[in-house]
């Protein structure tokens, strides 16, 4: 029996590695200067750690040290990549529209969206992708979707609630064949897929701290500075920090961190990658096994290791994750907001409402353990069962009855 | 969020699951009300039974089945107890408010017991038409 509670939600956040706080601690108390004070000693030492994190950021993506600015997170990242490059490239003043086309897809995180959107307001076009039901985005979609004003392309890596994988290194020689600047989200990629952003095509390159078991509240932004050289429009000016692109005093332990979540990561990616695989593929056969009705959301094979999001036919999300309350989970049901609307990602596959109001997003980390695993199995398998019979979809279903047949009296 | 010893103690042992027969059947029983509202796509379907005593106008026992939240599961769950051993009138008097304050249900949650409110004003109706009695009107705009 295995310790409860159970994270299994390592998609949302991660636990900070110990060895990750160890080497942030001394930068609280000891080496506690302004790597902005270059005339003393205090300074040069915070500058040393920062140095050095850069460089390790820098390696796990195969960048150069330079390539590299230290953000909040991958919010704050992908609002100054999208917003600084559209506004630098734009073909149009502010104020005017028709200032250039960037193309995105629906099923994006929201902290790529929601720039879109108000470059959008603000004269740019925008093209939402729509993906196809295994939730991949291609190439060929993008190429059919550009035009000769395209400035920017922004593609997620791997997508949060699916895991699936976009065609990123295809897009990228798309887009530099074409002169558009091309961004990608690799939040859930970077830490756990060998990344190269040379062999890969990548401009842009946003990853966070929280998700690769490092601390919150750092994330790191790839600017590629050679073939082509990508300048963005600086979004929190003041002091000059992170070559002007990022002001700010930097977030020293934050950055040491990160830089120490990195250097793990990668030093443990090829081996992690395959257990964790072993642990989804256990955890999605077990399942598929136990119970009738289960669909596994997102293309097959092309998806990342750690992430599993499986529909539960005529049992609602929300109260399945109660009855599993030992295990922390994410759903697609979005039951608790206000708008009673289920997941706009599965949504964007075409996953009908009522599977997306039925779905779990499971997804493992490094501290997921095996026996962790055959309990989720079980417990899944006992709260399905269980709410099955309370369902009056699912007796709807034993007698023949087609529910998408019936009309509803909604609300 | 938090919720309630109730609201769990209801959503971990539910009332009266079930029902009074299949689709069909229970269709064809004039001593059985059904109601069926909300729907698949919103992430609520609430069915709700009840069995009245012809003779006396009691409910005398009532059944549900929920495809929702903890919170509709208990809502439904909690209308089933409160609507037994009432007449179909006393019945209708039973207010969403009733199971809010019951179950301490949090804001986000309310609809949950709007809908079980309309699952047995539905029940109700029906066992009334069925029998040839008057159904009252009730607006209750979404």
């Amino acid at each position: 029996m295995p310790d409860l509670p159970i994270y299994l939600d390592n998609a949302a956040t991660t636990k900070c590695d110990p060895r990750v706080v160890e080497a942030m601690l001394p930068y609280f108390t000891d080496v506690y200067g302004n790597a902005g004070s270059r005339n003393h000693a205090f300074g040069w030492a915070a500058e040393a750690g920062l140095d050095k994190a850069r460089e390790q950021s820098a390696a796990i993506i195969g960048a150069t040290p330079k390539e590299i600015l230290f953000t909040s997170g991958a919010t704050e990242g992908n609002n100054l990549a999208i917003k600084g490059a559209a506004y630098m490239h734009a073909k149009k003043p502010a104020g005017e529209t028709g200032r250039g086309h960037i193309i995105t897809a629906l099923h994006e995180h929201k902290a790529v969206l929601d720039p879109c959107k108000r470059l959008q307001k603000e004269g740019f076009d925008v093209t939402y992708l729509e993906p196809g039901a295994d939730g991949l985005i291609t190439a060929d979609m993008v190429k059919d979707a550009m035009r000769e004003d395209t400035i920017l392309v922004t593609i997620m890596w791997a997508n949060n609630e699916l895991g699936t994988i976009n065609e990123i290194p295809q897009i990228g020689a798309l887009c530099h064949e074409r002169n558009a600047i091309f961004h990608t989200d690799g939040t859930q990629w970077v830490g756990k897929m060998p990344t190269d952003v040379v062999r890969d095509n990548i401009d842009l390159l946003t990853w966070s701290g929280h998700k690769i078991y490092g601390p919150k509240g750092v994330g790191a932004l790839y600017v590629r500075r050679r073939r082509p050289r990508v300048r963005l429009t600086a979004q929190i000016e003041g002091g000059g920090q992170e070559r002007g692109y990022r002001s700010g005093t930097h977030n020293i332990s934050g950055i040491v961190g990160f830089g120490k979540a990195c250097e793990l990561c990668m030093q443990e990616m090829d081996d992690e990658r395959e257990r964790l695989l072993a642990l989804r593929n256990k955890l999605e056969t077990g399942l598929s096994k136990n119970l009738e009705h289960v669909q596994v959301n997102g293309h097959a094979e092309k998806r990342l290791p750690n992430i599993a999001n499986i529909s539960f036919g005529f049992v609602e999300g929300e109260g399945l994750m109660m009855a599993i309350k030992d295990i922390a989970v994410s759903s697609g049901s979005a039951c608790t907001s206000a708008s009673l609307e289920p997941s706009y990602v599965l949504k964007a596959l075409g996953v009908g409402d009522d599977l997306a109001h039925s779905s779990l997003r499971m997804s493992m980390g490094r501290f997921t353990k095996e026996e962790e695993i055959d309990f989720a199995i079980e417990k899944i398998t006992w709260a399905v069962n269980h709410l099955r019979e309370l369902s009056p979809l699912y007796d709807m279903h034993l007698e023949g009855i087609d529910i998408n047949s019936i009309e509803w009296q909604s609300h | 969020m938090a919720y309630s010893k109730e609201l769990i103690e209801h959503y971990e042992n539910p009332r009266n699951v079930g029902t009074f027969g299949k689709g069909n059947e229970v269709k064809e029983r004039k001593d059985v009300g059904v109601g069926v509202v909300g729907a698949p796509e919103c992430g609520d379907v609430m069915q709700l039974q009840i069995l009245v005593d012809e003779a006396t106008g009691k409910i005398t026992d009532a059944k549900f089945k929920t495809f929702g939240c903890g919170s509709a599961i208990a809502s439904s769950s909690l209308a089933t107890e409160m609507v037994k051993g009432k007449s179909l009138d006393e019945a209708a008097q039973i207010k969403n408010t009733d199971l809010v304050e019951a179950l301490s249900l949090p804001p986000v949650k309310i609809h949950c017991s709007v809908l079980a409110e309309d699952a047995l004003r539905t029940a109700i109706n029906d066992y009334r038409k069925k029998n040839g009695i008057e159904v009252e009107d009730h607006a209750h705009s979404h």
